[in-house]
């Protein structure tokens, strides 16, 4: 990725290829010596949107649901049943439910911004707040697991394959605790952070080459190529809004298969 | 697997140097979960128990709603076999009653054919009584007409003809005896 962006950088004459600089943003205001960016706006902007969406579908519960009440209904019944239900099993998914609304929600909404004019920017392209929710989900489907098994009963569950001979106990069982206790919050973050960090990158190389070569680079060539990378740049933009909602229904799917992993009896 | 761990190393390798995307800035990362702490307990306190009592008070309206059903069901078979009950009843009843009108009336139109049969006699009877009381006042009204008849008839015949004496009289012995046998006018 970021051997890519600097390939582009040496080919272009007076085009500044974007690159990991576009996702250093100087900071707004502080407060407390505290350094506000864009991006941290962002986050509580999404917060306050995904609260405020579902506090207004819920003002009014009624048995013969409103407008607004049917399309929060609609939105909390898919993650509670699709998602909560149909993975993690009818008899325990209920104490995750507000977990996985919340996160699922607050996903989608800070990827969607990538796609909002004005905001333009996904907020998980920003490594560390996937590292937040990724670390945060390690911790909710271990604890959950834990507290159901007995730490040490976890831990052989997650390690100790069944059903395999023991002499190849030594090879598994690490192979087994690194792929489920160690990897999952790497790839968790990774998954998501550069996705939507390579989705924006490739969106700003269309359409700033695009404003280069038409204005820039001048020419029949230039005006042709430049009109084309724009009309990559919207097709990508659609791509976008589908990678957006996938990766934020990945990260809260694979929370619930986690989850439902460090609950089950046998591994 | 092994090639994430590599760009992760790399991203914390040059994670210091402010140009790498996989710097872990700490103030991010506690910023991230406050917020989505907070959204969390938002949510659990104020979204899902709303939407949870909605979904069970639903639940119970139907199943409230399929047992009042149920219910109302049995009612109705309970009160559709109390009127075919009655019915049936009902249909008895009027054959009793059709059959006792039909015996009534049978007894009724025997009654008045006696009462009928009787009256007829009487009449029959009463008729023959007058006929026998007005034969007789005819009988004693005649017997009387007959002694005159017979004294005119005598005297006119004694005032005719006397030579023939003798005859004349067996002619009135004769009528005489016949009136006593009571059989008049064969002469």
């Amino acid at each position: 990725m970021i051997t890519a962006a600097s390939t582009v950088t040496a080919q272009g004459d007076g085009f500044t290829a974007p690159g990991p600089a576009n996702f250093q943003y100087p900071e707004l205001f502080s407060v407390g010596g505290v350094d506000v960016t864009k991006p941290m706006v962002q986050l509580l902007l999404a917060a306050v949107l995904v609260f405020g969406f579902f506090w207004l579908a819920t003002r009014r519960v009624a048995m013969v649901p409103s407008r607004m009440q049917f399309a929060g209904e609609g939105a909390y019944d898919f993650v509670r049943n699709s998602v909560g239900r149909d993975i993690i099993g009818s008899r325990e998914f209920q104490r995750f439910v507000p977990y996985l609304l919340a996160l699922f929600f607050f996903v989608l909404v800070n990827n969607i911004f990538a796609s909002i004019p004005f905001v333009q920017f996904p907020t998980f392209s920003r490594a560390s707040m996937a590292y937040a929710l990724a670390g945060l989900s390690w911790l909710v489907y271990n604890g959950a697991g834990m507290a159901k098994h007995g730490p040490l009963g976890y831990l052989k569950l997650q390690s100790v394959p069944t059903g395999v001979p023991k002499v190849m106990y030594p090879l598994l069982v690490p192979l087994e605790f690194f792929s489920n206790i160690l990897v999952r919050p790497v790839t968790l973050a990774l998954r998501l952070f550069a996705n939507m960090f390579a989705g924006h990158l490739l969106l700003i190389l269309f359409a700033t080459g695009g404003l280069y070569l038409a204005t820039e680079y001048g020419g029949a060539i230039g005006i042709v190529s430049g009109v084309l990378a724009w009309v990559m740049a919207i097709l990508v933009s659609f791509l976008e809004i589908l990678v957006q909602f996938l990766q934020a229904y990945v990260f809260v799917l694979l929370n619930a298969m986690y989850i439902q992993g460090a609950l089950a009896d046998e591994h | 697997m092994k090639s994430l761990f590599l760009i992760l190393a790399e991203g914390e390798e040059g994670g210091h140097t402010p140009e790498s995307p996989l710097a872990i800035e700490w103030i991010e990362i506690v910023l991230s979960l406050v917020v989505f702490g907070l959204l969390f307990f938002a949510i659990k306190k104020f979204v899902v128990p709303r939407f949870e009592s909605t979904y069970a008070e639903r639940t119970a309206a139907i199943e409230g709603g399929l047992a009042a059903a149920e219910t109302k069901q049995a009612e109705a078979d309970a009160k559709l076999a109390e009127l075919e009950q009655q019915l049936a009843d009902a249909r008895h009843e009027a054959a009793r009653i059709r059959e006792e009108a039909r015996e009534q009336g049978a007894a009724i139109i025997a009654e008045m054919r006696e009462q009928a049969q009787a009256e007829s006699s009487r009449i029959v009877e009463h008729g023959k009584a007058q006929i026998e009381a007005e034969r007789q006042q005819a009988v004693t009204s005649l017997r009387a007409e007959v002694g005159s008849l017979a004294t005119n008839l005598a005297g006119r015949i004694v005032g005719e003809s006397l030579e023939d004496d003798a005859r004349q009289g067996r002619v009135v012995e004769r009528f005489l005896a016949e009136l006593e046998t009571g059989t008049p006018g064969a002469n």
